[in-house]
């Protein structure tokens, strides 16, 4: 029971992950686009954690540490680029 | 059973991911997304966090999961605020189902 909620945990942190990357591609306007990757990066950092769960190798939590702080970087940085640029995709 | 417990609090945090996923294409506009993309996926890798931190031992492990706790809490919300407020700015195309007031836009841009 508890390795079915395991793949079922990674296989939903799976789909999640595609949609997030289809928004990426599909877009509508560039903030869609930022949304999509922000959420993106949000899923990989919840897929790593999960991961170091099921392992229960403590290997993968510094990568944790430092995928949120460089999303919340990117994430500033296109935003910006977006505000001066505008929304065209 | 400490086990069972930490993967069930781990899928229903997948679940909560995955259903920030599904907001981004069942909503019309970036206004709309927004919602999903930082409220449900926060909650989900809160949940993950603490199912994965059920399973450590040693307190540095734990400290160091609960340390991207708090960093998510505080980036995440943020992040997404700067990305609606430059797609305020930016004039991005609304849906038809989004309405906003005239006043607080006009008041905006003086700003």
């Amino acid at each position: 029971m508890t390795e079915v909620l395991e793949y079922a945990a990674l296989t939903m942190l799976g789909v999640a992950g595609v949609l997030a990357l289809l928004r990426v591609g599909r877009g509508g306007s560039l903030p869609d686009k930022v949304l999509g990757a922000d959420t993106l990066m949000l899923v990989l950092a919840a897929g790593i954690a999960a991961a170091a769960g099921i392992t229960r190798e403590t290997a993968f939590l510094d990568a944790l540490v430092v995928i949120t702080m460089l999303g919340f970087a990117g994430t500033i940085t296109v935003a910006r680029y977006v505000e001066r640029r505008g929304a065209r995709a | 059973m400490t086990d069972f417990i930490s993967a069930a609090i781990m899928a229903i945090g997948a679940a909560f991911t995955l259903l920030a996923g599904v907001g981004l294409h069942r909503f019309d506009d970036v206004f709309a997304r927004m919602h999903a993309a930082g409220k449900a996926s926060t909650l989900g890798l809160l949940l993950i966090l603490i199912g994965a931190a059920i399973r450590f031992a040693e307190l540095g492990d734990i400290l160091k999961l609960s340390l991207v706790a708090v960093l998510a809490v505080i980036t995440i919300p943020a992040g997404v605020h700067l990305i609606a407020r430059a797609a305020w700015r930016a004039r991005t195309e609304l849906a038809e189902a989004t309405s906003f007031d005239e006043d607080s836009r006009r008041r905006f841009d003086e700003i």
